[in-house]
């Protein structure tokens, strides 16, 4: 049974104790503890349920590299799923339940998966679920979804603070393990900036645990004089729980922190850091491989490297009994480990024909039996190791000898974490001799300059031995540094470690074993793909390794095959006959372990959300009950219903007394471009169909703005203020458009103009004032002469209203009498609560988006996205007023006079009142007439803007069909639902004032 | 270190776009006329109250007190050189973060490179300027001190931009590596 032993275990605090639960039941640790290392020292093995099988499993590795303990952790808006026990920090009082089971953890329904493992091979979901069609979403997809899946989503908001920072240093180290400390060592002593991160929360990696000599001292005394002199440089940023995460091109690099105990409330969870650096060193490390063999997924069994980081640094012992099982020196180290720590070494088993290596010898010394030419024949046990056969290497499993024991650790050699190397295409070159694959220095990731941008160093490039690792890592900071354009030299430490024999690539024990061994020896623990999967895949034709993956799911898991990859491909090859190089690996996609959603999230959450732009009297009309809409990425009143009105009576209220006496809109999202400069007129006669150039100072006009394709993409007044300068109104969401489109021209193609343009949207707040009253109440504002005489339609003028400066305007989109005010953002709100003053006797109210959607459209007035979609042109909506025959040339103009564009069938504005007046035609409902040859229905148009009018108390409505006005008289179908249609005869599209009457007094 | 943090949204001030050849010498002048030198490339230059930030190849932003005086010596220097002046006070919010970190508020949000060694602070009546981003937002920014940050956006996101601002100072929040 694992525990707990009495001494030592150099990260736990023996002072403290945390009290969590497992499951509910109440489990006690020690700060420092993972959660996977208090579970093993509370006695608990079995820790969690496999994916397909069912099948128990316990804890493999000790880090990031663990694809089986997961766990769901914490409460309400802090439950998280699916993180590793293996590097949680344990905290007091911390929750956590075990997944992928039903009803408990012990017993488990679906367990009954595994022993009907033979009737779920390779590709089972595809192979089954194919017939009949219907089934795979009504039947089989909910089915498999409920049965499937690890942890269950949070239902609750997160409560917990996360931010993005952006950073930039010049040469960025990932990984805090010796190789680490040394590379950044070596970079920063050159006088680049270095930023050094680790992902775990001490400094010095495997070195803490396997304790070479370097510089002639302990390797812990040696990390902490690196941390110390790496601290007290002004030029260097350490980060502990800092991830490196993802690699991408010019050097930017994405960090994940988690900051201090992501566990505990804090003032920040994750952070996640955006960096440019000018070179990456990947000091990541090497993650050991498991063997393959019957049983290796049973709980008990676990990675040789990870039993000694359990004795080691939580002094955890995984059993009584331990049976080694290596095909290397380096798993020795685990058997002397045991040993010293006064667990009982049932044997070494070795499928090497003699082991007489340093560590061998070592162990033997200590008593211990090395079964050297023998393999595992499989692992026994239910929901536990309680036992292993071992056999000679070579054969079937024949000549079986039973051991007892109650843990097993596996080695299989090792593999360099090459993930940040080969997110931006670092290549790799297969060791032949460490049965591994190895960054290939010669072909990195490739920056803007054609360099790389990417080293690695240490065990991460392949030197799996100290010297060598350090060595290879003091030249990567050095090198890197260099290129930078640092230049220093730095000796290397030295170090001393056991010398190791040659490790023995074995992909599967025994060499000769049967289908019913391969069947239960698994590769990937997380997602159950055993070696007789991949075999299949192989038969079945699933060669390249991308199609085998995904018939299989090998990889596929959370832990994206962390530890299942080369042991699959190696099988894959031998499966095909080919050598493992040539098999090739999958792709290594960033993130290297999953990140949260909250970092990728940052701020943009809550309040924080999206920015809202707010006009000047945003406030007045939050005040005021105003409905809002969301138009470009401003909020504007739609409506403002009163209490116990509905919106819909609102907006009708809202029509009716701006057209019998003064309603007011704020319109100061209206997109407001200054265009100044001696050839302004000529500009703006290239950007619109129309002429302005010819337009008087004091005077506005209506135009539009089409792209190179004839098609029309804004409109708006313009207005000229003087000889020189010109104000161009547009759409609300338009104004950025517009301003890019002007400079774009200006700086390509027209450079020669002398114009210059500002976006000036924000420094006026904009008020239409509007209706039969609408003169007489500004008027009483006292300062500015707005009669008809004075200001006629479509003119305007400066001057000081109430007090105010400002641009009164004559312009209507409603119809009606109207002004446009334009005031100094800053006292735009005092100009809306002196007009809601001064109308006060007139019942003035403000009217809002819909209000004025509905009167432009009672007049027949366009609106931009309405009756425009990107496909229309001015002439489709019958515009032709407005586009200049005179003009040589302006934006469009030779587009619209292509064929297609002036054919005369296109679809063309018309109005539709319906048959029934209190029948309203959805927006987009199509025209159809009659079938087509091939049985489908004939669409002839659409409805693009359709409302109840106050006004008219009825119904109307504008639509783009084929022959537009043509048609006027027609009855046409608009269909409006399965078998529901709506007739509406074609009229013309001002439905009200045709004669324009009311704006013009 | 985020003890001492402090945002202030500030007063409303004259703010005036002029865009023109900022190789003509009338471009200089215009500087002059406000006792400020022409700022190079995403540079500002103070002097006092008055300030003038290099916005674009042909933009400047001049910051002052007084609008009338400040329009009317720009003006004046500009006359007979093409350009645009307009005002752009009541577009524009400005606020400051100032004490230890005013950076690392401001780099949770902008891509910049704000080390003091790369971003200068303003000395000498000159200092570094960027135009960028904050989070979702457009701004501008420079340091008027070593430990402080100004930065201006438009004016329809300042309460989102001080929102921002005062979640990103709060206290415990900062990495501390500026």
């Amino acid at each position: 049974m694992s525990h707990r032993i009495a001494t030592g275990g150099r990260l736990i605090d023996r002072a403290t104790t945390c009290a969590f639960t497992m499951d509910g039941k109440p489990v006690q640790g020690h700060r420092g503890d993972t959660l996977a290392s208090a579970l093993m020292a509370s006695g608990r093995m079995l820790l969690g349920r496999s994916f397909k099988y069912h099948r128990p499993r316990g804890v493999v590795g000790a880090g990031w590299e663990e694809p089986n303990a997961l766990f769901q952790i914490g409460k309400g808006g802090r439950y998280e799923p699916n993180q590793r026990a293996t590097t949680v920090e344990l905290t007091d009082g911390m929750v956590t339940e075990s997944q992928n089971r039903w009803p408990s953890l012990e017993f488990d329904v679906g367990q009954i998966n595994d022993k009907l493992s033979r009737f779920f091979p390779a590709g089972f979901y595809y192979k089954t679920f194919i017939a009949p069609r219907a089934a795979w979403k009504h039947v089989f997809e909910p089915i498999i979804r409920r049965a499937a899946g690890l942890g269950k989503p949070p239902t609750e908001a997160d409560p917990d603070q996360y931010e993005h920072y952006y950073h930039f240093t010049d040469v960025l180290v990932v990984g805090g393990g010796i190789a680490g400390l040394t590379a950044a060592r070596a970079a920063a002593e050159t006088g680049a900036s270095v930023m050094l991160v680790e992902q775990s929360w001490w400094w010095g990696g495997r070195a803490l645990v396997d304790a070479p000599v370097i510089d002639g001292m302990p390797a812990t005394d040696w990390i902490d004089a690196q941390v110390a002199a790496l601290s007290a440089m002004p030029n260097v940023t350490m980060r502990l729980r800092c991830q490196g995460s993802a690699v991408h091109d010019h050097g930017h690099v994405l960090l994940f922190e988690r900051c201090a105990n992501e566990h505990e409330a804090g003032p920040m969870r994750h952070r996640l850091w955006r960096l440019r650096v000018g070179r990456i060193i990947t000091a990541s490390g090497a993650v050991e491989r498991p063997l393959s063999f019957a049983g290796n997924d049973l709980p008990g069994v676990m990675l040789a490297s990870a039993m000694r980081d359990y004795l080691d640094l939580w002094a955890v012992a995984p059993g009584n009994r331990v049976l080694v099982v290596a095909n290397n020196d380096d798993g020795y180290r685990t058997a002397l480990a045991l040993h010293g720590a006064g667990v009982t070494v049932a044997a070494v088993v070795d499928p090497r024909p003699d082991a007489k290596g340093t560590l061998p010898e070592a162990v033997r010394a200590a008593g211990i039996s090395v079964r050297a030419g023998m393999a595992m024949k499989k692992a026994l046990g239910g929901k536990k190791v309680n036992g292993a056969e071992i056999c000679p290497a070579q054969g079937d499993g024949a000549g079986a000898e039973k051991i007892a024991c109650d843990a097993i650790a596996m080695s299989g050699g090792w593999s360099p974490i090459v993930h940040l190397w080969s997110h931006c295409g670092g290549k790799l070159n297969w060791d032949d001799a460490n049965a591994m694959f190895c960054p290939d220095p010669a072909r990195p990731p490739l920056g803007h300059d054609g360099a790389g941008f990417v080293a690695t160093a240490g065990t991460a490039s392949g030197h799996l031995r100290t010297a060598g690792a350090l060595t290879d890592a003091a030249a990567a900071g050095i090198a890197c540094a260099a290129a930078l354009g640092f230049d220093g030299a730095m000796q290397a430490p030295t170090a001393q470690d056991a010398d190791e024999a040659p490790m023995l690539p074995i992909w599967i024990m025994p060499a000769g074993a049967g289908s019913s061994l391969r069947a239960k020896a698994f590769l990937d623990f997380q997602n159950d793909v055993k070696v007789a999967d991949v075999q299949l895949a192989a038969r079945e034709g699933y060669e390249s390794v991308e199609h085998a993956k995904r018939y299989t799911t090998l990889g596929m898991a959370t832990d994206q095959g962390k530890l299942s990859n080369i042991n699959g491909l190696a099988i894959l090859a031998g499966s095909l006959g080919a050598k493992i190089p040539q098999v090739g690996t999958t792709t290594f996609r960033p993130p290297w372990t999953p990140i949260s959603f909250g970092a990728i999230t940052g701020d943009a959450c809550g309040p924080l959300f999206k920015p809202l732009r707010r006009t000047p009297m945003d406030a007045w009309h939050e005040a005021h009950g105003a409905k809002w809409e969301p138009v470009g990425d401003w909020r504007r009143p739609y409506a403002y219903p009163r209490s116990g009105e509905s919106v819909k009576d609102a907006v009708a209220r809202e029509i009716l007394a701006a057209r019998a006496g003064i309603g007011m809109l704020d319109a100061s999202t209206l997109g407001k471009i200054v265009v100044s400069g001696p050839d302004a007129g000529k500009f703006l006669d290239l950007l619109y169909t129309n002429m302005m150039s010819n337009l008087k100072p004091g005077r506005c006009r209506y135009g539009l703005m089409c792209t190179e394709n004839g098609f029309l993409f804004d409109d708006g007044v313009v207005v000229r203020v003087s000889d020189d300068e010109f104000l161009c109104h547009t759409t609300t969401g338009g104004a950025e458009r517009v301003h890019g489109w002007m400079e774009e021209w200006l700086q390509t193609e027209w450079w020669d103009l002398k114009v210059f343009t500002a976006n000036v949207t924000e420094q006026s707040a904009q008020i239409a004032v509007i209706g039969p009253k609408a003169r007489e109440v500004l008027q009483s504002l006292g300062g500015m002469d707005l009669s008809g005489d004075a200001l006629s339609f479509m003119g305007f003028v400066d001057g000081v209203l109430g007090g105010i400066p400002t641009r009164v305007h004559r312009i209507s989109f409603s119809g009606e009498l109207s002004f446009e005010l334009a005031i100094p953002a800053n006292r735009g709100r005092e100009m809306w609560d002196a007009i809601l003053k001064a109308g006060a006797p007139h019942g003035v109210g403000p009217y809002g988006t819909e209000a004025m959607h509905i009167m432009r459209a009672e007049k027949g007035f366009i609106m931009i996205g309405d009756e425009t979609d990107g496909t229309v042109t001015p002439q489709d909506l019958d515009l032709h007023w407005a586009v200049s025959k005179k003009k040589a040339d302006f934006i469009g103009k030779r587009a619209q006079e292509r064929p297609d564009l002036m054919r005369r069938d296109r679809r063309r504005l018309v109005g539709l009142l319906t048959l029934i007046p209190s029948d309203v035609l959805p927006d987009g409902a199509p025209a159809v007439d009659g079938m087509t040859a091939d049985g489908r229905t004939r669409m002839i148009g659409h409805v693009t803007s359709s409302y109840m009018s106050p006004t008219l108390g009825r119904s109307i409505a504008m639509a783009l069909v084929d022959r537009g006005m043509e048609r006027e008289g027609e009855t046409m179908t608009f269909s409006v639902g399965p078998d529901q249609v709506m007739e509406a005869v074609v009229v013309s599209a001002v439905f009200f004032d045709p004669e324009g009457e009311k704006q013009n007094v | 270190m985020s003890d001492a943090l402090k945002v202030t949204r500030a007063a409303p001030c004259a703010m005036i776009s002029l865009k023109c050849d900022l190789s003509d010498p009338a471009a200089v002048a215009a500087c002059a006329a406000l006792g400020l030198g022409l700022p190079g490339l995403r540079r500002i230059a103070v002097a006092g109250d008055v300030a003038v930030a290099w916005m674009a190849s042909d933009e400047l932003l001049f910051i002052a007190p007084d609008m009338a005086a400040a329009m009317a010596a720009i003006k004046g220097a500009m006359d007979g050189c093409p350009h645009l002046v307009v005002d752009l006070s009541d577009a524009r919010a400005r606020f400051r973060v100032d004490g230890p970190g005013a950076r690392e508020v401001i780099a949770k949000g902008a891509p910049a490179d704000l080390r003091r060694t790369v971003f200068a602070a303003v000395q000498d009546g000159e200092g570094d300027f960027r135009r960028t981003r904050l989070g979702q937002i457009a701004a501008a920014f420079w340091a008027p001190a070593d430990d402080a940050m100004e930065l201006i956006c438009f004016r329809s996101v300042a309460d989102h931009a001080e929102a921002w601002l005062r979640q990103a100072a709060r206290k415990g929040s900062l990495p501390g590596v500026l």
